[in-house]
Order: structure tokens, then sequence, then C-alpha cells
């Protein structure tokens, strides 16, 4: 399962389409640092609408991500956590310390434009 | 209602996937909300998990309930690994000997309504959790 990452002016969008398996959410996250630093973005967006599970595992990939991201002077905004998802992370105990959210892909463009003005 | 139960073998990381969507599946055939839908689904995942990182391979059974309350569903998670050598201390937060978040187990717990381990050294390590249908 390939996440495709569209790369919009210096932001990357990774839009995850279905269920990832161990092995797929690694490989995302390779793919997509490799390209924060062959591309030289400044933020990623991680839209996660179409996930309907995000376990411990899934949610330790994504603050990795974000925390790697991080490192390379990029910025991490994840969207679209469904309300159902939201409640089930809460009660199983996982955080998302660092990792911007915003509700959609739109929420998420305005922000990072939000936070360019304001540099 | 005639559900069947469910068994599904787990040997990769692949197999997670299918335990959860069996699991979705069959808990919103039994009239489950879709938050706790979720909630089973993210269960199935995390002793799915645990199965894989501790024992290699083993087993999610997917069962349909009929409780005096109502209808419900049992996950039982069972493999022939190494067993739990403390079994409250794996209970703990943030407690893991695989270099997970140690939420496994303690988060099942908090997600579903009933919860029970048991576990033998050297024979193996059987997780059941069941949750009820609240209408």
């Amino acid at each position: 399962m390939m996440v495709p990452i569209l790369k919009q002016g210096d932001v990357l969008i990774a839009t995850i389409m279905a269920a990832l398996s161990d092995e797929d959410m690694r490989q995302f996250r390779e793919a997509l640092l490799d390209r924060v630093v062959t591309s030289r973005a400044t933020a990623v967006i991680i839209d996660v609408m179409a996930m309907d599970v995000l376990d411990s595992f899934a949610t330790r990939t994504l603050r990795e991500i974000a925390y790697m991201t991080r490192l390379r002077g990029a910025k991490t905004v994840l969207v679209g956590v469904q309300p159902e998802v939201a409640l089930t992370m809460v009660q199983l105990g996982l955080h998302l310390e660092g990792v911007a959210t915003a509700l959609d892909l739109e929420e998420g463009l305005a922000y990072l434009d939000r936070l360019n003005r304001r540099r | 209602m005639a559900l069947c139960q469910v068994r599904v073998p787990i040997d990769s990381d692949s197999d997670i996937i299918v335990a959860r969507q069996k699991g979705r599946a069959l808990a919103a055939e039994l009239g489950f909300s879709p938050t706790d839908v979720v909630r089973i689904a993210t269960a199935i995942s995390e002793l799915a998990r645990n199965v894989l990182s501790y024992a290699a391979s083993g087993e999610i059974r997917l069962e349909p309930l009929n409780g005096r309350n109502g209808c419900g569903i049992a996950i039982v998670a069972s493999d022939r690994g190494p067993g739990i050598a403390d079994v409250d201390r794996a209970m703990q937060d943030a407690y893991s000997t695989s270099g997970g978040l140690g939420l496994g187990l303690p988060g099942v717990r908090r997600l579903m309504d009933e919860f029970r381990i048991d576990s033998a050294i050297g024979q193996g390590t059987t997780v059941s959790a069941k949750k009820w249908c609240r209408h």
C-alpha cells in the first residue's frame, strides 16, 4: 500500500488512503522523510481521515515522523482524525504532543498560512 | 441472529488488519455504536500486535455473545509464546518488555468492559476481553 505524497509549494501533503500494516507504516515514514530532505519542504500535512484505527503503533510512528521532520526544520500537521478515533486514542492513553493538528486538509493549509504570515 | 465466531490466525502484521476488519464487521452487525466499533477494532489491533511481538504467532478469536443484558462481543487472543512473567506489571501503564509504548494491555482494559489474562510461563498467554452493547 503506497501513500501518495504530493508537493504544493513548500508543503508536502501525504494522504493515507486505507488502513496500513505496520510494515506499510514504516515504509511510509521512510518515504516521507526522504521527500522532506530531497524537496526541502518546510511543512508536512498528513491526512489520516481514511484511517479507521489509530493504535499505539500508528500513533508512535506518526509522532516519530513529526519529530524527525522537526529536526529537518519542517513542521508536521496531522489532519482528519475521526471523532471516534480521537475518543478511542484518549481512552487508550495515546498522546500526540508536539504534533500540530487541524480538522481537515483545508484547515491544515490555512494553519500553515497563518504561521508563515506571522514570520 | 445467528452470527458465527471468527478465527483469525496471526502470523504477520497484515493479519492484524484482517483481524480488526473482521472484528469491525462483526461489531457493526451486532449493533455496536460507531465509537464502540472503533474501540473494539483498536483493542483487537493491540492484542494482535502483542501476539506477534511476544509470541511471533497465535490466534484471535471473535465471538458474538448473548448475555442477560443483551448482546456483546468477546475478543480472545491466544498464543503459545513465553507467557507473561509478571501479569500485574504488564497491566501497568508504560510498562513494556518489547520496546513498545506499554499501553497495549492496560489500554485494552480501558476500552473494553471485561478483561482477563491467563498466562503460564513457557506455555503461552490467553487474553479475553468483552464488550457489551448499550442501547
